[in-house]
């Protein structure tokens, strides 16, 4: 994380009271995926999206067609933990980097990026260069990219550990339950 | 607390957010949504500056076409020149715990636009139609200096109705054509109503909607305030103008008659009530942690040795809150 941006959701209050705290066991991972250009193709996204809302994590799927612009705002207002950006139109060259651009310029590099679809294996170095951590292509396994995921973003982003909040002074999950 | 014992990173993110920075605005959310540690000192903090926004919520069956009613709200509210936050929510799978949060898809025209904030939630396993923290992320939007805040319920089917403990105007939108002697239309729902939509307007079943809707109407007690039924085609944006002159009638129907007051208190009251509700669970599971003793309370329970009435008192004096 860098140190213009917002402290993360895992740092504790000082002087805390006791109310309300709980651990972030619970919380899901926040996924944006999205199209950005001019591809039609979105059977790939859609099956992504809901492949990782059965993995457990909460996806914001923002529909074909967005410019750079909007895939990073909507990244921003919706605080997600990473971005899955899905291609299969061959423009990834020029989207890519614009995107990447956009997220250094609003102080958004802890966001992790990813992307899928159509992408020449040659080209992937130059993808992951820019900054985009894995490429999946057509027959890659939603548990993959969910475990990729998992182990990829920033470390606030309520990860089964439940270490962010002190032991036994947390909640209990059952709490939540029992009303 | 006082602000001085604030980590001043905290104090400073909340400073932001009170200027209207959208990073700021969106870690702050972040924070409440998800119940961190940082989030009372954060609402400490940003709780002086809210009760300015005027708080419309929309609920209405699935598909019947809330999140493109808010876009046009949101065109219509920026052409007024009024700043608008929107939280919407959609269901978790209880399966999985995960889910699609959709609506956003119907509002991406807002983008370039800093006057407008909107935040997808997940109801994480909340009934009623909201997520839990739907009301302090709205607090978060009112203090960060929103004009306006929508809040879009998920698809309801009839007993989600804490939107009208969220919002001062209730917005039920219905459609035509989907049968109406079958209607999604629970009392309950309809009772929770400041206005009806017909949305979908375009559609066949117009006035049979509207009959039905005014016979139900006016099978209700009579109230100060008319629910007025208007009709929109939130798709092409018609109907709108209207709608948001209704929205602006019904609050000042509320702070003329004292009604404003009346339920900010409720509201107020309630939310104190099952904080304090959620706290007490959180201590009473704290404290078996700690020092156990539930179990045999339950062992009690099944040899019938204590009744429900019992146990709970001790528990509670175990607790010693
Ligand atoms: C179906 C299809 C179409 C359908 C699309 C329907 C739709 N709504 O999606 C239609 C007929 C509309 C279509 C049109 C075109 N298509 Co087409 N289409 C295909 C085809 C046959 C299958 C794509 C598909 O749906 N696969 C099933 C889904 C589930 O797989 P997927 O998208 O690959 O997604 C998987 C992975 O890639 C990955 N994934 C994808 N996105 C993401 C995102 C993330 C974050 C992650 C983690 C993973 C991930 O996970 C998914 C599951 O494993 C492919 C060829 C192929 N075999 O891939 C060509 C293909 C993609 N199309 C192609 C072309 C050229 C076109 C057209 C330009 C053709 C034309 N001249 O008109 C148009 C363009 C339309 C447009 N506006 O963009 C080319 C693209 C070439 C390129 N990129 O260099 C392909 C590769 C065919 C080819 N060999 O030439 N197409
Ligand atoms: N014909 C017609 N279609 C409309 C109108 N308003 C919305 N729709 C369409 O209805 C569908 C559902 O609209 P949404 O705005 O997503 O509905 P929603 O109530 O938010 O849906 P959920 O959030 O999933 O419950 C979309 O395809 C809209 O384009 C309208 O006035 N007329
Ligand atoms: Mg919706």
């Amino acid at each position: 994380m860098s140190q213009q941006s917002a402290p993360t959701a895992g740092d504790q209050g000082q002087n805390q009271p006791e109310m309300v705290s709980e651990n972030f066991r619970e919380r899901p991972i926040r996924v944006l995926i999205a199209k950005p250009g001019l591809d039609g193709h979105d059977r790939g996204a859609k099956v992504v999206t809901r492949g990782l809302r059965d993995a457990g994590m909460e996806v914001i799927y923002t529909g074909l067609h967005q410019t750079p612009e909007m895939i990073v705002e909507a990244a921003l207002q919706e605080d997600v933990d990473a971005i899955g950006l899905s291609i299969l139109s061959g423009a990834h060259n020029v989207l890519f980097p614009r995107i990447m651009k956009l997220l250094k310029e609003n102080q958004m590099e802890d966001v992790l990026v990813f992307a899928g679809g159509i992408i020449p294996p040659e080209e992937e170095p130059q993808i992951r260069a820019l900054g985009i951590g894995a490429v999946f292509g057509p027959g890659t396994t939603i548990e993959d990219t969910a475990n990729f995921i998992r182990q990829n973003v920033r470390p606030d982003a309520g990860l089964a550990s439940g270490e962010t909040s002190g032991g036994s002074e947390t909640w209990v999950d059952a709490g939540d339950k029992g009303q | 607390m006082t602000t001085s014992q604030i980590d001043p990173a905290l104090l400073d993110l909340a400073r932001r957010g009170l200027t209207g920075e959208r990073r700021a605005i969106a870690r702050l959310i972040t924070f409440v949504e998800n119940r961190s540690p940082a989030a009372p000192a954060l609402m400490h903090e940003l709780t002086p500056h809210t009760g300015r926004a005027h708080v419309i919520g929309i609920t209405g069956a699935p598909g019947s076409g809330k999140s493109t009613l808010t876009n046009e709200l949101i065109k219509e509210y920026r052409r007024q020149d009024k700043t608008v936050g929107v939280v919407a929510v959609d269901p978790t799978s209880t399966l999985t715990g995960g889910a699609v949060l959709g609506d956003r898809i119907r509002m991406l025209e807002n983008y370039q636009d800093a006057g407008v904030f909107i935040r997808s939630m997940a109801t994480r396993g909340q009934l009623g139609g909201l997520a839990a923290m739907t009301n302090d992320v709205v607090r978060v939007l009112d203090a960060c200096g929103k004009d306006i805040i929508i809040v879009e319920t998920v698809g309801v089917g009839q007993d989600e109705v804490d939107v009208a403990k969220a919002a001062h105007t209730t917005i039920l939108v219905e459609v035509p054509g989907m049968g109406d002697d079958i209607q999604a239309i629970k009392a309950g729902v309809l009772e929770i109503a400041d206005l009806l939509v017909i949305n979908k307007a375009d559609r066949e079943g117009v006035e049979k909607l509207d009959l039905y809707l005014k016979a139900m109407l006016n099978l209700a007690p009579r109230k100060p305030w008319r629910v007025p039924i208007l009709k929109t085609i939130a798709a092409q944006g018609a109907g709108i103008p209207e709608l948001t002159r209704k929205i602006d009638e019904h609050l000042a129907f509320l702070k003329s008659s004292g009604e404003y007051e009346k339920r900010e208190r409720a509201r107020l009251r309630d939310e104190l009530l099952s904080r304090v509700r959620e706290e007490i669970s959180r201590r009473i599971l704290r404290r078996e942690l700690q020092a156990g003793g539930l179990a045999e309370l339950v062992n009690q329970l099944e040899n019938r040795q204590l009744d429900l009435n019992e146990a709970a008192l001790q528990l509670l004096a175990q607790t010693r809150l």
